[in-house]
């Protein structure tokens, strides 16, 4: 597979809200693409016949009763909050 | 109007479940102090897992049958990546390429046709909500006793063309939640909330137009104000010969103008990948079948029932049939009616769309509340039939009765409303009025025949109101006529 362009790399750090210095986007690109050229060992195994699974794990259908448990009090929900008000989470106001 | 809308509808239904999608807080948030219906996994803390709510699978199910779509045996739930406040893990558990419903329809009736429009349902998932933002001064306040929330949506496909065409959708889709009992339906507490993917058609060329994405619709209101306002917009646009960019509209509920949000973000930015943290999903049909057999008989099903067995016209069975406690009621009357003589569900119905209604209306009570044990209604249509009441005292007893759920045979005697049927008694009573008003006894021998109308009246008003009005007339007719 070919090498992750510049510009992927770009739109990456984008929806992941990082800025990158040049530097870094070519340092992203190296390391990605390894990544990707890593996983792309697995295309080359013959998987004719064998029907698409999403879970590695021999389990399915695991449900539980639609019954209320025990929540956290809000002190508790707010504890590791670095900054609160009014019994909520606060941060940095996010208008697009 | 030169171009034709294009419209599809995203509707997201918050399940009425107990607790949440994926752990036991309550689902419950409406008017709850922020951050108290919250656990280590709605949080998102690291090291958590999620588990699915049997119940939030089941009420998708429930509505995905009376969406007639096709339930999927295999089923997976999928991430969608993206990073808002409002989203504690970074991302929504989802469904994407194997949803739980796929390929159903709704019926809707409209103005222009007599026969029902369908819209095609392309697909019902379910999913989580997010949290609440307060936006104050220079921050946010998050509150997450919504993220969580079973959530389902449905998504139709491009069928819909006109704002009125949308509002019936909405409509009909909250009264099949209502009627399986899967979400409250309110769209003003945001158990409800639409999306519109709308274009223009240029019918000359065919061709399609620019998709435009409208967000909050909040109430049936603003779902019909804020289509009708982006088709007005963009004819503008377009009968300028400007064009029509892919954007994210929002509507502004107060200013009733659509607003530029942001521009769209492609599927392939959220990344969805298969939730690795819960197995699939693979239904087994038995439990399909158990949950269609105790599906409850749906508004169109109840329709035809009305307008075939009831024999009632389509405009009568639909305001019946609108509310599922109101048509309970009304069956219940008419399977008590059953062995009655005469009290056929015409009748029942007018009862219940007539007074019944308009006590309702005027005391703002809940059908729920309404003491009027189904057999003292059938009671009191009886006494009318049998004339021991006549029309007017009729509807005085189902006054008293809808106050105190009373029996109607105690109300006419304690009221003295028994009908004066007997004929000696209306016959001198009719040659009493006839002496009084000399002058309307001329003008009825002269010709003019209303003023029958006013005589009758005069014996209502000297018995009041408890003569038999036909018998009244009739006795009239026989004194004038000799």
């Amino acid at each position: 597979m070919a090498k992750l362009s510049l510009e992927e790399v770009e739109t990456i750090a984008e929806l992941a809200k990082l800025t990158l210095t040049d530097a870094e986007k070519a340092m992203f690109q190296e390391q990605l693409s390894d990544i990707l050229e890593y996983a792309e060992m697995l295309q080359k195994i013959d998987t004719t016949g064998i029907p698409p699974t999403a879970s590695a794990i021999p389990l399915k259908n695991v449900m539980r009763p639609d019954v209320n448990t025990l929540s956290l009090d809000n002190e508790e929900a707010l504890f590791n909050a670095p900054q609160t008000d009014e019994g909520s989470f606060k941060v940095q106001a996010v208008l697009e | 109007m030169k171009y034709q809308p294009i419209i599809g509808m995203e509707v997201h239904v918050e399940l009425s479940t107990n607790s949440k999608m994926f752990c036991g807080c309550s689902a419950d948030f409406f008017g709850v102090a922020p951050n108290t219906h919250v656990c280590p996994v709605c949080l998102g803390m690291p090291g958590t897992l999620p588990v699915i709510n049997q119940k939030a699978v089941e009420y998708t199910i429930m509505t995905g049958l009376a969406l007639n779509c096709q339930i999927q045996p295999h089923n997976v739930f999928a991430r969608k990546n993206y990073f808002y406040p409002d989203l504690p893990k970074g991302y929504q558990i989802s469904q994407y390429e194997l949803p739980l419903c796929l390929n159903g329809y709704v019926d809707i009736e409209t103005e222009e046709s007599d026969t029902p429009k369908r819209i095609r349902v392309r697909r019902a998932h379910l999913e989580e909500d997010t949290g609440k933002l307060t936006h104050v001064n220079n921050h946010s306040l998050v509150d997450l006793n919504r993220a969580g929330v079973p959530l389902l949506e449905i998504v139709t496909e491009a069928d819909i063309h006109s704002a009125d065409e949308a509002y019936a959708y909405v409509t009909k889709l909250r009264q099949l939640v209502r009627y399986l009992g899967v979400s409250s339906g309110d769209m003003e507490k945001g158990a409800m909330r639409c999306e519109v993917n709308l274009s223009l058609t240029d019918p000359e060329t065919g061709e399609w137009g620019t998709k435009v994405e409208v967000k909050n619709l909040n109430s049936f209101r603003s779902v019909r104000n804020a289509i009708a306002y982006e088709i007005e917009r963009q004819t503008k646009v377009l009968s300028k010969g400007g064009t029509i960019d892919q954007v994210t509209m929002g509507w502004d509920e107060n200013r009733a103008i659509t607003f530029l949000q942001r521009t769209k973000e492609g599927d392939t930015g959220y990344r969805y990948f298969p939730e690795p943290d819960l197995p699939p999903l693979d239904l087994d049909p038995a439990w399909i079948e158990e949950i269609k057999t105790g599906l409850p008989e749906l508004p169109d099903a109840k329709m035809a029932r009305y307008t075939g067995d009831f024999e009632l016209t389509q405009k009568e069975a639909l305001v019946l049939v609108e509310d599922r406690s109101i048509a309970e009621y009304y069956e219940s009357v008419v399977a008590v009616a059953g062995d009655a003589k005469g009290v056929t569900p015409k009748l029942v119905s007018n009862w219940v769309s007539g007074e019944l209604f308009r006590l309702l209306g005027e005391s703002g009570r809940n059908i729920a509340d309404v003491e009027i044990k189904p057999a003292r209604l059938v009671a009191l249509i009886e006494l009318v039939n049998a004339n021991t009441i006549n029309q007017p005292a009729a509807k005085k007893v189902f006054g008293v009765m809808f106050k105190s759920g009373r029996p109607p045979q105690e109300i006419v005697e304690e009221l003295g409303l028994q009908q004066i049927s007997d004929e000696d008694q209306l016959v001198s009573i009719a040659r009493q009025v006839i002496a009084d008003h000399p002058d309307p006894v001329e003008q009825f021998k002269a010709g003019k025949e209303t003023v029958i109308n006013f005589l009758v009246g005069q014996i209502m008003r000297v018995t009041r109101g408890k003569a038999n009005p036909q018998l009244a007339e009739q006795a009239l007719r026989e004194l004038l006529q000799s």
